[in-house]
């Protein structure tokens, strides 16, 4: 084992990032190609319907057919659409929703950028990854794209400002905005995450990470029965497949986020064995699997929204709640003896 | 935090408190009761606040906060000043932002929170406090100047005023980062001191004051920076004209005294001939221009940019006497401009502005109080002897004579002589044109409350002469113990 | 290695910002304002106040510029018609801009300014967070300026509102709850009709 530790050294040290990064990147690439195996197949089974099972063992090869599907399909680029940013688009959807995977921590140590200020780094990328959407739709030049552009614009911001709260709520619980931190404050089992005194903020966060990741019932910006598929309508190719996987990994995202937040990140559920002996991997990425298959649930169970009801949610529900729970935490922890609850 | 710190910013709490409150009750109140109870409650903050400013006043400076804020005589003075003047605002503005759909919940709460950031703005002794005081009483200003949302006339001065404000907010932020840069204070009272300490070039120095200085006369309104001043009291509801034309000037004569000769005070000598030109030719072109102007309010303006002139030719003295003498003199102008918009809100009504000039000729047929009292208000703002505008002329000229600056005297003089002459035609028009009759005439028609203090704030230019000597030493006494 | 990166940043931060005002296209203009956002956030970054770059990229780039975008993409712009005054004004505006940058330059470069007059701050462990330095001042010594600050939010909330909103009082619109709440004998009427009579439709 030595020798690999000193060859690891002897390497410069953006190749050790490189191949760090590698190490994440890749496994994210195939955990969204078998996410959206997942969907097609969970959906289908709450349909009563089989989903698909024609590619490989029980269409095990399904997503692996798909991607080379999209990569041999043509790229077609409207004519009249502006062919420089219509280009950028799936780029700039893609970009942040990885590099936000930098500061997510899968164990205790296993975590690529152990950043003080991780909270804030995540929230910065997540907001930036509207901008993939935005310019796809006006670069697109067409109507329904446009539309879903606007729409997405509008709903992504205003569920930003309930996200941001929500988080406030939780580093003034945390007391750190360094995710390492956060989860270590939630360590000691399942009554110590952060989930139970952060009831209305936990729900707060969930829907709002469904609402900024344009998912149903949120998902007015793609709205299908309305504006065919919304932003990426022009899209083909590899154009739409970059948009798939900013989708689906930046549904991931959120459900790290959820878990490392509110879930206790890679904490066992209960301090004693045999649950202490699993690594904190395998519970992260469990909790990860359960939060993940909520987003497929809440696509089979609910009607999608109407935009109007989107809006009032977001700035009138969530708002006014994280609000008065940041309050209240506030209150709490300084002017009375039930301090402890938040702490 | 001390219980010291609490109170130097007291009155600021509780009128910010209540304008929350006036805000919040707006939406709980049945449409009937809304006016009333606002109206009522903006007044008994106001009260309040200047109570509490008397109360709580400390001759010398205390320091707050941490130092971002004083509590001293001058503040205290002007606090009770901007209080006053603006609850007549609110009295005058009744019956004509009623008439127009502009008398709502709004309307008090950004009049209060425009009063706190004035406040905060006469109480700073810290750069920041100055700047988030002065853009907190922009912003309130704004809006009211926008307030009417169908007339175009008013969103175009909004505009004007928005785009200029925010320019001239960041010329004053970028001379306090200067400042900043070159005596690592924001203090106020530590930059006099820590700015002449370096040797080397002063070359930045210069360059800080004249971009402070510059914000500083954009936000009052002085040539070569009074280009939106016209429009924005033409182009904004009468009632919010009155509002932006009388407080703000005291809390910018605070921040300017406070910012030039508390904080820059070394560096006198360099700003005082900017300011003598300055206030030289504010004198000269508000006073010609004004003659040309066939509405009342935009001539007004004018006024307001001669007068602004006036009292910067106190401050340009560099003296206690000079000060408190601008002092007195932008505390009487606010008295009788009050007046002035007084009598133009009350004559108007609904449909009626009551704007130009000519809608004024033969007033005294009709309404002879009313011309009585504008006639009283005109004599003071030209500064005719029985008047306190007479006096606060009088005593900005002693102290520029007492100064050596006598030939700076005689100019000042000579315009304001020129300007004499449109408010007298406002008076000629009053008592010796025909009584108008291409259009409906004005009528006079104040609710109660606004007609007894229109006859109280019109009299008291004649009446408080007796006593007005001792407003001087009470300025003065406020300015002393700063230097 | 810092000196690179701030070049980089720096060069793309200036021509960015030169793109804004020179490109003819608002939506890219404002586009381009973004990446000239991000790159200062960027240079932030490598002055160790992580904390501001990050709240930049978050507040500017996150959620003003995507609703600047909003408004920009809806407008319909006639460059045309902006350029006529430009061309109009360009020399009274080069002459004032080009007389700024000369003061400027001249009073940055003046020994009050210099690396001996203004040394550089020294650095921080590791362990310094920039964050918590921040929320200590602002909470403590600043706390005045820092409320009368969210004053002015509260008074940009009130002015917005109060120059936007119209109350239509004819608006129609759906009341879920009464439409839920509606029984059969609001909305039913059975009323009894005469049978009607065959028609003969013989010939």
């Amino acid at each position: 084992m030595g020798w690999i530790m000193t060859t690891w050294d002897s390497l410069p040290l953006i190749l050790q990032l490189g191949i760090k990064i590698g190490f994440i990147v890749g496994p994210l690439i195939v955990a969204v190609a078998y996410y959206t195996l997942a969907e097609r197949k969970v959906i289908a089974y709450m349909h009563v319907r089989v989903g698909p099972n024609r590619v490989g063992p029980r269409g095990l090869l399904q997503p692996i057919a798909d991607v080379l599907k999209l990569m041999f399909k043509e790229m077609i680029i409207p004519s009249k659409s502006d062919k420089y940013l219509f280009l950028i688009a799936p780029v700039l959807a893609v970009t942040p929703a990885f590099a936000a995977w930098a500061v997510i921590p899968f164990s205790g140590t296993l975590v690529l950028a152990d950043i003080d200020a991780g909270l804030l780094y995540v929230l910065a990328l997540t907001s930036m990854s509207v901008y993939g959407v935005i310019i796809a739709g006006w670069a697109s030049n067409s109507k329904y794209a446009f539309l879903g552009a606007l729409r997405s614009a509008a709903q992504i911001v205003a569920y930003e400002i309930a996200m941001g709260f929500a988080l406030v709520g939780v580093l003034m619980v945390a007391g750190s905005l360094n995710l390492n931190t956060i989860i270590q404050a939630q360590s000691g089992g399942l009554h110590q995450w952060f989930f139970l005194p952060l009831f209305p903020l936990f729900l707060v966060y969930l829907i709002s990470g469904v609402a900024e990741t344009n998912r149903a019932p949120f998902d007015v910006a793609e709205g299908e029965s309305e504006i065919v598929a919304g932003f990426h309508v022009d899209y083909s190719g590899m154009g739409f497949a970059a948009f798939f996987l900013a989708e689906y990994a930046n549904m991931l995202m959120i459900s790290a986020l959820t878990v490392i937040l509110f879930l206790g990140g890679w904490n066992s559920p209960f301090d004693f064995p045999p649950f202490s002996w699993l690594p904190g991997v395998f519970w992260f990425l469990a909790k990860l699997s359960v939060v993940a298959f909520l987003f497929l649930w809440f696509r089979a169970t609910f009607p999608r929204y109407r935009y109007d009801q989107i809006m009032r949610l977001g700035w009138k529900v969530f708002i006014p709640v994280t609000l008065i729970w940041i309050a209240v935490i506030g209150a709490f922890k300084f002017f009375t003896p039930f301090g402890f609850i938040f702490s | 935090m001390t219980n010291q710190d609490i109170l130097v910013v007291l009155p600021e709490i509780v009128i910010a408190l209540m304008a929350c409150f006036i805000l919040v009750l707006d939406l709980y109140l049945p449409a009937t009761k809304k006016k009333k109870f606002g109206y009522g409650l903006s007044l008994v903050t106001l009260m309040v606040g200047a109570g509490l400013s008397i109360v709580y006043s400390e001759p010398a400076p205390v320091y707050g906060l941490n130092g971002l804020v004083l509590m001293d005589s001058l503040s205290a003075i002007l606090k009770v000043g901007i209080c006053i003047s603006t609850g007549f605002v609110l009295v005058y503005s009744r019956g004509y932002a009623d008439a127009r759909g502009l008398w709502k919940g709004e309307f008090f709460a950004l009049a209060l929170f425009g009063v706190v950031g004035m406040m905060v703005m006469t109480a700073s002794n810290h750069l920041l406090s100055l700047y988030v005081g002065l853009e907190l009483l922009a912003l309130c200003l704004y809006t009211m100047v926008a307030l009417r949302i169908d007339s175009t006339a008013a969103s175009e001065a909004a505009m004007k005023y928005f785009v200029l404000g925010a320019l001239a907010s960041g010329i004053l932020l970028y001379g306090m980062s200067l400042l900043y840069g070159l005596t690592g204070t924001l203090y106020i009272n530590e930059l006099s001191a820590s700015i002449v300490r370096h040797d080397g070039s002063t070359l930045p120095r210069t360059m800080a004051l004249i971009l402070v200085l510059v914000g500083l006369l954009f936000k009052i309104g002085a040539v070569p920076f009074h280009m939106w001043v016209p429009d924005v009291y033409e182009g904004s509801p009468t009632s919010s004209t009155v509002y932006l034309a009388t407080a703000p000037k005291l809390a910018g004569f605070a921040i300017i005294l406070r910012l030039l000769a508390d904080g820059l005070g070394s560096l006198a000598t360099e700003w005082q001939g900017m300011l003598l030109v300055v206030s030289i030719i504010s004198l000269a072109l508000g006073n010609i221009i004004a003659i040309a102007q066939s509405n009342i309010k935009r001539m007004l303006a004018y006024s307001a940019i001669a007068h602004v002139g006036f009292f910067l030719l106190g401050i340009l003295t560099g003296e206690v006497s000079g000060y408190a003498s601008a002092m007195a003199y932008i505390l009487i102008y606010a008295v009788v401009t009050l007046g002035a918009f007084g009598v133009i809100l009350a004559l108007s009504s609904k449909g009626v502005e009551a704007d130009l000039i000519e809608d004024y000729s033969g007033l005294n047929q009709s309404h002879p109080w009313a011309a009585f009292i504008m006639l009283l208000l005109m004599f003071s703002l030209a500064g005719i002897p029985p008047t306190i505008g007479f006096y606060a002329k009088l005593s900005v000229l002693q102290a520029v004579v007492n100064a050596g600056m006598t030939w700076v005297a005689v100019v000042a003089v000579v315009l304001s002589v020129i300007g004499a002459f449109y408010y007298l035609r406002i008076v000629k028009v009053m008592y010796f044109d025909d009584l108008a009759t291409s259009h409906p005439g004005l009528q006079f028609r104040p609710k109660q409350d606004a007609r007894i203090l229109l006859t109280i704030n019109g009299l008291a230019v004649v009446v408080l002469m007796p006593w007005i000597g001792k407003l001087t030493t009470l300025c003065e006494g406020a300015i002393e113990v700063l230097f | 290695m810092e000196s690179i990166l701030f070049y980089l940043f720096a060069t793309v931060l200036v021509v960015s910002a030169a793109m804004v005002v020179t490109i003819r296209n608002p939506v890219k203009a404002a586009l381009f304002l973004v990446l000239s956002f991000f790159s200062a956030a960027c240079i932030w970054m490598t002055l160790e106040a992580e904390f501001l770059s990050i709240a930049l990229v978050l507040v500017y780039v996150g959620a003003v510029m995507v609703l600047f975008l909003f408004v920009v993409m809806m407008l319909d712009i006639d460059v045309e018609s902006m350029r006529e005054g430009f061309a109009r004004n360009l020399p009274v505006g080069a002459l004032v801009a080009g007389v700024m940058v000369v003061e400027f330059a001249v009073v940055m470069m003046s020994d009050r300014f210099d690396s001996q007059s203004l040394p550089r701050p020294a650095g921080h462990g590791p362990d310094y967070s920039n964050t918590k330095e921040l929320g200590l001042v602002l909470y403590t010594d600043y706390v005045f300026a820092f409320e009368v600050a969210g004053l002015i939010l509260l008074v940009a909330i009130v002015a917005a509102i109060v120059l936007t909103m119209r109350r239509r009082p004819n608006t129609r619109y759906q009341s879920p709850s009464e439409q839920v709440k509606v029984n059969k004998s609001e909305r039913l009427r059975i009323v009894s009709m005469p049978a009607e009579k065959r028609l003969d439709i013989d010939n």
